[in-house]
């Protein structure tokens, strides 16, 4: 199995930036959430139009192609997003330490606590209408998905051969004919396993978002979240197992017919000198192939497009004269980019101290309140990712070292971590109500359904990369069982298992958004939680709690991955490495 | 076979009034390249500056193939580069047919060494791409690509993709995509290195005969090589590089006639010649061999001038010494390559370092091992550690001060960076990181201090073991 381009929602980037860039994106945070909230709060009063849910299995397929819509939609935008975004920040040089640090904070901090205000906005912008929260959820989708895409990008553009580059300079290659020819080939494989990584967070997000309460708001749209949840509170268990089997066909046929050839055909773009035996292989790949109409129509219809540009092109300036790579000392600033510069921090700051300024109204008990609930979340994210290694460590190791197993299971794995965990929730929470049990338990079982699948196939790839011949070192010597966990088998998979915690922690900290509060019919349930408050402020319409709940969960995580996983991944990278 | 120009053992000589000779018989308007004292150096932010290559003179004539030599660290590369307009001169100026490079509409080709095809093109797509970029129109792309595909041999291979070629094959794309252009000078980074000998001996002579017979349109050939037999067999003009900043040391017309023979007295004293050159850093190649210093090397202590280490290992030098004292303690530095099979960047390092240590010396191209060497190469494993250490110790800068620091304090530990730091003064960021390797790979060998890895800190090895060391000294 090749995973060196791993399931990781986040990816580490080494930290060359000074403190002050991190103190400046977060002001923009502030400026950007006063700004949203500003908006919202116009809205706030207003009718919006509640879409009433049917569970008829008739209306599935058609539930189910307006979610399937909606996340082609967020992952279009998300991709052209990344491209952008990756592309100006790898050669703009000036922006360059900006974006990255925006990327590294964005890719970590939960971005479903972001849901209320976002939709608040977007109904805002468009009121009166579906159109409104439809817009909301796809962004929000969006946010989630693009960050990885566009890191993955960027460290694909930065770490593209040099005599590749200078191969397209020396023949004056247009800035066209670079990104189709050398840039966009050479991230390929990159942007494919993360758009995987991507679309499977999507779902997650998206089947939540559907049904969404604020107060005695009830913002739905028709899709298979918002179905799955009617048919779990009318208590029609046919349509609850039509609705969730309908999210496990979807993600299986998106794995089958789309992930599989895209893996496949990726391979010819591996930057290798020989061709390696080992591929994914995908029959439907193979079918498209032959077909003569696909392999002669696309090319065909390109050069019409192409060739006018190639011809206008080649008689600028950039396709005759050879480009240095080193461009010298950047011009000087004009005036006109100073005032610029000035403008912007001047909004941004202003934005940044009105949304701090908004903070004046949190009272002592609220913090407490807050502090609490900060503790508790974080407890429980924490409880969740170690039930989580405890029990996938064995059993991803039992099946790693069984090749025959971990061949069958292995991709099973891959399947049920894109199964969003989202859809059995309810499913769950009617069950907790049933028993009498508390949603603080609920919410870390939704944690576990989220996350213990990113760890269960990371470990399963960490055992199976064990050399065959330090194991028979081991047998040779006789290493007791302890020997052999601490000095071949923990070793051996320490990196792949960060890989898996790192993703988890992220998936853990978005869930808990969602998990710790959430209404059953017209029960209210909820635990202490920071998740909770973030609902219940949104609910009251307290954007200072919703303010400084998110500032909370950012800085837990962001510091929670500077401080641990990000030393830990060091680590992995650099003593645990097995070499070939 | 004649040899009009040099006879009699006069490589020197010839070569060095040939020298002479190519300025004054290649005027300056002729040159299609000429590059007016540039230089490359980059900027520290503590005002000093790390100088690559320092302020040089050189044109690309037409009807010529140059050879530019040098070892490794000398700047070769960024010479191809600031002469292509790949790379910004720090200082100076590169002209295209009078008319700064910046500027002009410059036709050149490069040849890289890792080939740079792209993988995701098939052969005819990867030699039609530069067609493309210029805007061509789709038949008479294909015709020129296939025309150029057949020209190196690859008729058949058209929609191949490169990682099913061998590497010889890969190359010849590269040739192809290089000479579809058409271009006025074919620059060549290495274009051999990465292959196998005899898939480059077989390329560089049909090179020879496309060049030859003029079935490409090239005026000049500009190549870049490590190989000095190389540059012999190819080359109209030789230019050798000198390091640390780079410079010109000597640049002269080879008068062999084509076919070369290798076996051929002319061959190997020129050759002989470059070696000569090359191991002798300190020395002006013009002069008289008699005038020069007596140690290999003067340490600037007042500077506090750390010496660039040779990248080598204490197990190559030691391997070096044991073959050295096999022939009678005394050999041709060419000899002991061939007989090692070894190029002269794998080689010259081990030299270097040996020379530093102080176990041998070099003189006329031949390595004398010194009588430390000889108790070197005699000893078992512990004495041999013991005399790597006082000898490493004394020539080494660095090691001596890493040693001095941890003797110093109290905890006998000292993080690595404070010496990345130091070195950061002197040389560029990768070459301060490989500077660190290489010393922290002699200290460990010679137990000078143990480095703990996943800290980044040198630690002073425990006195005990210190003790036991010498005890069990060799006869």
């Amino acid at each position: 199995m090749k995973l060196q381009y791993g399931f990781a929602r986040s990816l580490v980037p080494a930290r060359t930036w000074p403190f002050f860039i991190d103190v400046g994106v977060a002001a923009c945070g502030l400026a950007v959430f006063f700004t949203i909230v500003k908006t919202g709060v116009y809205w706030l009063g207003k009718p919006v139009p509640v879409v009433p849910i049917s569970s008829s299995i008739r209306v599935l397929p058609l539930y189910a192609s307006y979610s399937i819509v909606r996340m082609v939609l967020a992952y279009m935008l998300s991709l052209v997003f990344a491209v952008t975004y990756g592309y100006i920040a790898a050669y703009n040089a000036r922006l360059e330490p900006w974006m990255v640090a925006v990327l590294d904070i964005l890719q970590s901090i939960p971005v479903l606590s972001f849901l209320p205000p976002v939709v608040l906005a977007m109904v805002s912008l468009i009121p009166g209408h579906q159109l409104g929260i439809e817009m909301g959820v796809i962004f929000l989708i969006f946010t989630g998905q693009v960050w990885n895409l566009a890191f993955s990008f960027y460290t694909s553009l930065k770490t593209i051969p040099r005599e590749m580059v200078e191969a397209s300079r020396i023949y004056r290659y247009s800035a066209w004919q670079r990104f189709w020819q050398l840039e966009l080939p050479f991230s390929t494989i990159g942007l494919v396993w993360n758009s995987i990584v991507s679309v499977a967070g999507g779902w997650f997000a998206l089947i939540f978002c559907e049904t969404f309460t604020m107060g005695n708001r009830n913002f739905q749209l028709p899709g298979l979240g918002s179905y799955i949840q009617e048919a779990t509170y009318s208590g029609d268990v046919r349509a609850l197992v039509a609705g969730i089997g309908a999210v496990v066909l979807i993600v299986v046929a998106t794995d089958q017919l789309v992930w599989r050839p895209l893996i496949a055909w990726s391979d010819k773009f591996k930057f290798e000198q020989v061709e390696s035996a080992d591929r994914v292989k995908s029959p439907i790949l193979e079918l498209l192939r032959k077909s003569t109409l696909f392999s002669t129509v696309p090319g065909r219809l390109a050069g019409q497009i192409e060739e006018p540009i190639y011809r206008r092109l080649s008689r600028t300036r950039e396709c005759r004269v050879v480009q240095p790579l080193d461009a010298g000392r950047p011009a000087k600033n004009s005036p006109g980019y100073w005032a610029l510069i000035a403008a912007v921090t001047v909004a941004v700051v202003w934005a940044a101290a009105q949304a701090i300024y908004m903070l004046s109204s949190i009272t002592w008990p609220d913090l407490k309140l807050l502090l609490e609930g900060a503790a508790a979340t974080f407890l429980r994210v924490n409880a969740a990712l170690l039930i989580s290694a405890a029990w996938t460590v064995p059993v991803g190791v039992a099946i790693g070292l069984n090749p025959r197993l971990a061949r069958v299971v292995q991709p099973l794995a891959q399947i049920l971590a894109s199964v969003p965990a989202t859809a059995f929730f309810p499913v769950l929470l009617i069950a907790l109500v049933r028993l009498g049990g508390g949603l603080g338990i609920g919410s870390i079982a939704l944690m576990l359904l989220g996350t213990q699948w990113y760890i269960l196939f990371n470990v399963i790839a960490g055992a199976m990369s064990i050399p065959s011949d330090l194991r028979e070192v081991a047998s040779l010597y006789r290493f007791t069982r302890w020997q052999r966990w601490t000095r071949l088998i923990l070793p051996g998979i320490f990196p792949y298992l960060i890989t898996g915690m790192v993703t988890a922690s992220g998936g853990a900290w978005n869930a808990s958004v969602m998990a710790e509060y959430s209404h059953v019919k017209d029960r209210t349930l909820e635990v202490i939680g920071l998740g909770a408050q973030i609902d219940a402020a949104t609910d009251s319409g307290r954007f200072s709690m919703l303010l400084l709940a998110t500032i909370f969960i950012s800085l837990m995580v962001v510091t929670m991955n500077r401080l641990v996983w990000r030393r830990l991944y060091r680590l992995a990278e650099t003593r645990f490495k097995l070499e070939g | 076979m004649q040899e009009p120009a040099i006879q009699n053992g006069a490589a020197d000589r010839a070569a060095t009034e040939a020298a002479g000779a190519v300025s004054a018989q290649n005027p300056v308007a002729e040159a299609i390249i000429r590059a007016e004292g540039i230089e490359k150096y980059y900027a520290q932010p503590s005002e000093n500056r790390i100088q690559v290559i320092s302020a040089t003179d050189l044109s690309i004539v037409p009807g010529e193939i140059l050879a530019l030599l040098g070892p490794s660290g000398s700047g070769k590369s960024t010479m191809l580069r600031m002469l292509t307009g790949l790379s910004r001169p720090s200082a100076g100026q590169v002209y295209w047919h009078g008319k700064p490079i910046a500027e002009a509409e410059i036709n050149v080709s490069i040849v890289f060494q890792s080939f740079a095809l792209f993988p995701w093109l098939t052969v005819l797509q990867n030699v039609e791409a530069p067609l493309q970029a210029r805007g061509v129109e789709p038949e008479e792309r294909r015709t020129r690509s296939m025309k150029m595909i057949d020209t190196v041999g690859l008729d058949g291979f058209e929609g191949a993709y490169p990682k099913e070629l061998s590497g010889g094959m890969r190359q010849r794309v590269g040739f192809a995509r290089a000479l579809v252009v058409e271009p006025e000078v074919l620059f060549m980074d290495e274009p051999f290195s990465a292959l196998d000998v005899l898939t480059a001996e077989n390329l560089r002579s049909e090179l020879l005969e496309l060049w030859s017979k003029k079935t490409m349109p090239t005026k000049a050939v500009f190549l870049v090589t490590h190989n000095i037999e190389e540059a012999v067999l190819l080359a109209d003009r030789i230019v050798v590089l000198g390091r640390n900043p780079g410079h010109i040391r000597t640049d002269f017309r080879v008068q062999l006639p084509q076919p070369r023979e290798r076996k051929s007295e002319g061959f190997t004293q020129l050759v002989d010649y470059i070696y000569k050159v090359l191991t002798r850093p300190d020395v002006s190649p013009d002069e008289a061999p008699d005038h020069q210093h007596p140690t290999p090397r003067v340490r600037d202590q007042r500077q506090m001038k750390y010496q660039m280490l040779p990248h080598a290992r204490p197990g190559g030098v030691a391997g070096l010494l044991e073959l050295l004292l096999d022939k009678g303690g005394r050999d041709d530095i060419y000899r002991l390559a061939e007989d090692l099979a070894f190029e002269i960047d794998d080689l010259l390092p081990i030299v270097d370092a040996a020379q530093v240590l102080g176990f041998l010396t070099v003189e006329e191209g031949d390595a004398a091992i010194t009588p430390t060497g000889t108790e070197f190469a005699n000893s078992e494993i512990l004495r041999q550690k013991e005399l790597f250490r006082d000898a490493a110790v004394k020539g080494v800068l660095l090691l001596r001060q890493i040693r001095r620091a941890l003797e110093t304090k109290s905890d006998h530990t000292v993080p690595e960076e404070f010496f990345l730091d130091l070195l950061d003064e002197q040389f560029s960021e990768e070459e301060t990181q490989k500077q660190m390797e290489t010393a922290i790979a002699w200290g460990r060998y010679a137990e000078i201090f143990d480095f703990d890895a996943g800290r980044r800190r040198f630690v002073l090895p425990d006195a005990q073991e210190e003790a036991v060391a010498p005890a069990e000294e060799a006869p």
